[in-house]
């Protein structure tokens, strides 16, 4: 009576038993040796899988960052926040780079620029796209159908009453989805810091610019020569600032006579 | 040679686990949107069906045999089955780590899969010698992979095609899976 009941159980005691020690020495003998970084940077990143950094998740760039395959200030979402955490647990310091964000290079609202016909397609930039190029004068203008805003995973950008793209700075993560999904290309990743820019995308010859939009760069010049900084360069008929030499002063958005220059003063303000 | 052919074939496709003896339906439902996650659990399935049968034909017939303990089986071959896996995904992890990332992430999930209990228990009841276990564990688990894969290729197309909206998802998948099968249903006279 008592060894029936007690041979299943040392049976099959004993067989778990050994089957635990056999598992438990695999595990010694088997150990993959894991980067004990990998979870910490896992624990720091935003956990968006936004892809921004190029990798597929989060994941994987806490793997490549771990192996020293990634930089630690790759994490557009994070910005230089996580890199400096990221930096501490790998113990090296980030470069600190500066955080970027998304500009929709364009003013070409409706009241600056001018249509070419009435577009009554679907309202989608991409469609639009291909009834000859937009309803804008302007080829190179945004449209303002908001492909970007569907795109964007962070609300960050989105088409103004005026129909024209506009990012929300504080929401940016420079992830680069709207860049992609932009058929004009209109939208560039522009420092944070840095409140000049210049607001036109069009290639085209003055002439042509300022037939169709008000506040479009004619390619005057009066910026390069003017600017103390010799931060502007002038190429495809549009004036392009060079943010490294930028200081801010000003002077290029006084002197701009379309007003394609937009100048932030608050940023100015907070560099200073 | 010839009756290893028979339990081969028979176990592929007139007694196919899934859509005949309807076991292992978990993975057959879960892991079966896309044909290559099918294909990847179906060689996880293949791989774990051959070694259990094996290690459970050797447990059978040394230890609860002898020993009186028949009546342990069930649960003798599903402590068995989840060490054997932990195991195997041990080794694969160290030894080969493409197979690991292509078989790895599904190996946990047939540790108690029904079906590869299924496999083992069945192998002793019809009294297959070792070669017949291991052919028939194969069989078996071939069977299981022919019938998630072709599953999987319907719903990647039901994906796309226009179902009323009641139908949409599962109950299309269930609905499919029951027609497979019937279809299958008529390899019964095969043999």
């Amino acid at each position: 009576m008592f060894s029936e009941l007690l041979s299943p159980v040392l049976w099959l005691g004993g067989m778990a038993l050994i089957f635990g020690c056999i598992l438990g020495y695999a595990s010694k003998v088997f150990a993959v040796e894991k980067d004990p970084n990998v979870p910490l940077i896992m624990d720091v990143l935003p956990g968006a899988n936004c892809g921004g950094c190029g990798y597929p998740g989060c994941e994987a760039f806490a793997v490549a960052t771990a192996a020293g395959k990634a930089n630690i200030d790759d994490c557009p979402v994070g910005g230089s926040a996580v890199a400096e955490k990221i930096g501490e647990i790998m113990g090296i310091t980030s470069d600190g780079s500066q955080r970027m964000i998304a500009r929709v290079i364009c003013n070409g609202t409706d009241e600056n620029c001018t249509n070419k016909f009435d577009y009554y397609g679907v309202s989608d930039c991409k469609e639009a796209v291909i009834a000859m190029g937009g309803n804008k004068s302007c080829q190179y203008g945004c449209l303002g159908l908001g492909t970007c805003e569907r795109v964007c995973p962070f609300d960050a950008i989105h088409v103004t009453k005026d129909n024209i793209a506009y990012v929300d700075e504080e929401k940016c993560t420079a992830c680069g989805k709207c860049i992609d999904a932009c058929p004009k290309i209109v939208i560039a990743l522009v420092p944070a810091s840095k409140g000049v820019h210049v607001d036109c995308n069009s290639k085209d010859k003055g002439k042509e610019v300022k037939a169709n939009c008000s506040v479009g760069c004619i390619g005057c010049k009066i910026c390069v020569k003017n600017c103390p900084e010799d931060a502007f360069s002038f190429e495809n008929n549009l004036a392009k600032i060079n943010y490294d030499k930028c200081t801010q002063c000003m002077i290029c958005v006084e002197k701009c006579p379309t007003k394609a220059i937009s100048g932030d003063s608050t940023k100015l303000k907070i560099n200073n | 040679m010839n009756s290893l052919f028979i339990i081969l074939l028979s176990a592929i496709l007139v007694n196919n686990f899934i859509l005949v003896r309807f076991l292992g339906i978990c993975p057959f439902l879960g892991v079966s949107k896309q044909v290559e996650t099918a294909v990847g659990m179906g060689a996880a399935v293949t791989f774990v069906m051959a070694l259990a049968s094996a290690v459970t034909y050797i447990i059978q017939y040394t230890i609860l045999e002898p020993f009186g303990l028949a009546y342990l089986q069930t649960i003798a071959f599903i402590l068995v089955i989840a060490a054997l896996v932990q195991f195997v995904e041990m080794v694969i992890q160290k030894v080969s780590p493409t197979l690991y990332d292509s078989l790895g992430v599904y190996l946990p999930l047939i540790t108690t899969n029904c079906a590869v209990l299924g496999v083992a228990i069945l192998n002793i009841d019809a009294q297959y010698n070792f070669l017949q276990t291991v052919v028939h564990g194969v069989g078996a688990a071939l069977g299981f992979t022919l019938a998630i894969v072709l599953f999987a290729g319907i719903r990647e197309r039901l994906e796309t095609a226009p179902i009323a909206k009641s139908l949409q998802g599962f109950p299309i998948a269930l609905i499919t899976a029951c027609l497979m099968s019937i279809a299958f249903l008529g390899f019964q006279g095969l043999l």
